[in-house]
């Protein structure tokens, strides 16, 4: 883990975040809140686009920036289809669908020189930070 | 139960699809009618992961899901076709049977005009849901359940800016 000093303005981006209405600027600036490290992190906002426009920002962004690692809200949402055709057109890259604040907070704060790795581990977070208090049986 | 939803959306298979429309109509298959879709091992696959295990997804081409619509009326279980265009839905409405159209999502494209968030259409486009109306279809426009259903004159009329 960081003390988040390398994650001020000019820290390398780490990977995009991408899902249905504000779902990504949402999660970045609670991680931002939390951590201070919300730069390593892009939000894609896709309102209004079609599929092939999603794919195409996509691409883009990851060949502009070098990014590798892409988090998805929903297993059936466009940009989860889009993000998986572009995996495919680069022939590499991660992508981790049903993404949750506990899973970027993990990967946010990650330092190693592996994405893909942080990415597998912050996803394994996510998916143990889920729990329910109450309720019947 | 048959077909109970009869949509138009270029994203095709997504959240609004699977969570939105599929969870309160209680639906146990999807019909995808795209040419494209149906030559392709990978896309099906695409598709497939995106539903859960529960959910059956078909896919055929726009000439084969037409001699199966009468199959599918047959269905005891509720299902939603959906198509990623006007033309092929319209190759649907021709050959009879599918008597509503729900515009659930033609987002935007240079030389379209922006109608609601979710409805972009080129001049061309507006006609041919006219000509689908024409042949007796019921097209409104509805991304989800909550939503209100919008006639097709009064989409076609509105103007929202991007």
């Amino acid at each position: 883990m960081s003390d988040g000093a390398d994650a001020r303005p000019g820290a390398m981006k780490r990977a995009l975040v991408a899902g249905h209405a504000d779902f990504a600027f949402g999660l970045v600036s609670a991680v931002e809140l939390i951590t201070g490290r919300g730069e390593v992190l892009v939000p894609i906002q896709v309102k209004g686009l079609c599929g092939d426009d999603i794919q195409q920002l996509l691409y883009q962004t990851m060949v502009s920036s070098g990014v590798r690692v892409i988090f998805t809200d929903l297993q059936a949402g466009s940009c989860t289809m889009a993000a998986r055709r572009v995996l495919r057109e680069l022939g590499e890259g991660t992508l981790v669908a049903g993404a949750n604040l506990p899973m970027l907070l993990d990967f946010a704060l990650s330092s190693g020189d592996d994405v893909a790795a942080a990415a597998t581990q912050a996803a394994e977070r996510g998916r143990a930070a889920v729990s329910v208090h109450g309720g019947t049986a | 139960m048959t077909i109970v939803l009869n949509r138009i959306d270029d994203r095709l298979i997504h959240g609004q699809v699977v969570v939105g429309w599929g969870q309160p109509l209680d639906v146990k298959f999807i019909v995808l009618v795209d040419d494209v879709v149906a030559e392709s091992d990978w896309e099906q696959e695409l598709y497939r992961m995106g539903v859960p295990p529960e959910m059956e997804v078909r896919f055929h081409t726009a000439a084969d899901a037409a001699t199966r619509l009468d199959a599918y009326r047959t269905e005891t279980r509720p299902g939603i076709l959906v198509t990623g265009d006007i033309t092929t839905m319209g190759r649907l409405v021709e050959h009879g049977g599918v008597r509503d159209v729900n515009v659930g999502g033609i987002h935007h494209r240079a030389g379209r005009t922006q109608h609601l968030r979710y409805v972009f259409l080129t001049a061309d486009e507006g006609d041919a849901l006219r000509r689908l109306a024409l042949r007796g279809a019921v097209v409104t426009a509805q991304d989800v359940p909550a939503a209100r259903a919008i006639p097709l004159e009064e989409l076609l009329s509105s103007r929202e800016d991007a």
